[in-house]
């Protein structure tokens, strides 16, 4: 036997078992794409709720965003997905899966965006908010007017960033059962025998699309630049 | 809450664990340390295929998740020769993906540092070796120091990823006692404590050295302008 090292009959590689599972694979590439898009939705909207609560909500505010914060970023994602997927059964919330995940994704994309908004919040210069009280503005137009969109150009290629690492970190979700990427990868290597083949497919779809993304970023952030 | 009971049962288990990602974590950032120093030189040979290559390797691991890295070398790896056991795929995976972050941390510290201590140094007669050993990597370290601990404290995290796998690690033995209990939620709050303090901790030692590898920079210095600099990372 010269070939076929791993007692697999035939040739070691054969791409034709790829364009078999193609469609599968693109099918679950797409659900892996919406449940991030998804996760960074919620994640978007907490990080602004926890990052303006820290800024103006006083000291109870601060302290509990800094422990929500260190909590998403210390511990593991892995960890904090399984907490929620067995957590909100327990306290009779019956969600499936792919509920929990977009939580768990959300949650943990929350703590690093209300980091990123802070970092552009402090970029925006004192003077203009300053300013901004001295001419009578109430604190809700500060905000909406002058910090936030300033705020949110300054943060569009972390924002990206973020949207790429999350995409990454969505495979993790193959642990809990949702049919996404990975999980379908796993499915399809474990009934056909061919997990290089299948898994290189999935690596390749999964390049592909943080490319588009990171071109999507590029071309966002030349628009904004522009305006 | 947790039975006490079932500490005292599967303490040895969690210890050993424990013992097993202390070292996937250890080797693991040791491979991607050396492996990411190794790249970042190739790097600077000016033959244009070899960059591309590097340049190619490092967009394909910071562009792939690490669960799909691990499936590729543990699963895919039989099919073309590569027959490892599951602690070693663990923690050649976790070099793999580490070198990738580790060579470009690595780039930007030698970029910056100044040409003209290199120049000095090539003209006072210095082999290409000693000034790497003597200037280069000096001060790539000071620089480079902090972006090395946060890259070792996100290695930490990915750890828990081995777990699936079955890399006989903290996560995976506590999964195991988890399903033979049933107290899955007592575990799990557990495991994200303890990951929780485990980062934490990490983080603080990280700052430590930090501090340390760069105190010069407070010595050095007159007085006030640079100690603000070293303490201001802290």
């Amino acid at each position: 036997m010269d070939r076929g090292f791993a007692g697999i009959e035939g040739p070691s590689m054969k791409f034709s078992v790829i364009i078999d599972a193609l469609p599968h694979l693109l099918g679950a590439a797409v659900t892996t794409v919406w449940v991030s898009l998804l996760g960074v939705l919620l994640g978007q909207v907490i990080g602004l709720a926890v990052c303006v609560a820290r800024q103006s909500g006083g000291r109870a505010a601060d302290m509990a965003g800094g422990v929500y914060v260190s909590f998403f970023r210390g511990v593991p994602l892995l960890i904090q997905l399984l907490l929620i997927y067995y957590m909100l059964p327990l306290i009779g919330i019956d969600v499936p899966p792919l509920v929990a995940s977009i939580a768990a994704l959300g949650l943990a994309s929350g703590a690093y965006v209300s980091e990123i908004y802070r970092g552009a919040l402090n970029a925006v210069p004192h003077g203009q908010s300053e300013a901004a009280l001295a001419l009578g503005f109430p604190d809700r137009s500060i905000w909406t007017r002058i910090l936030l969109p300033q705020a949110f150009r300054i943060s569009v290629p972390a924002l990206v960033n973020e949207l790429i690492l999350l995409l990454k970190a969505s495979s993790l979700i193959s642990v809990v059962g949702v049919a996404e990427l990975t999980r379908t990868s796993q499915t399809i290597s474990a009934a056909n025998y061919r997990p290089l083949e299948i898994y290189l497919a999935a690596g390749v779809i999964y390049l592909a699309i943080n490319g588009a993304l990171a071109l999507f970023g590029t071309l966002v952030e030349r628009r904004l630049q522009q305006a | 809450m947790l039975d006490l009971s079932l500490l005292v049962q599967y303490g040895p288990a969690l210890l050993r664990g424990f013992g097993v990602t202390i070292l996937c974590w250890g080797a693991g950032c040791l491979i991607g340390m050396v492996l990411g120093f190794i790249l970042m030189l190739l790097r600077q040979i000016p033959v244009k295929p070899l960059r591309w290559v590097i340049r190619a390797y490092i967009e394909v691991i910071r562009g792939t998740p690490f669960l799909i890295q691990l499936f590729l070398l543990y699963s895919g790896g039989p099919s073309i020769g590569l027959r490892l056991e599951a602690t070693a795929a663990g923690i050649l995976g976790l070099g793999i993906y580490g070198s990738a972050y580790f060579a470009e941390i690595f780039r930007a510290g030698y970029q910056a540092v100044p040409k003209g201590q290199v120049e000095a140094a090539l003209s006072l007669g210095m082999s290409y070796g000693s000034i790497l050993r003597r200037v280069i990597v000096p001060a790539m370290l000071v620089s480079t120091i902090p972006s090395i601990v946060n890259m070792m404290a996100i290695l930490t995290k990915e750890t828990v990823v081995l777990s699936i796998i079955t890399v006989p690690e903290l996560m995976y033995e506590m999964q195991t006692m988890a399903a033979e209990t049933f107290a899955t939620f007592e575990t799990i709050v557990g495991m994200a404590l303890f990951y929780w303090l485990l980062v934490e901790v990490v983080s603080r030692l990280g700052r430590r050295l930090e501090a340390r590898v760069t105190r010069f920079l407070t010595h050095a210095s007159p007085q006030g302008s640079s100690t603000q600099t070293a303490t201001a990372r802290a």
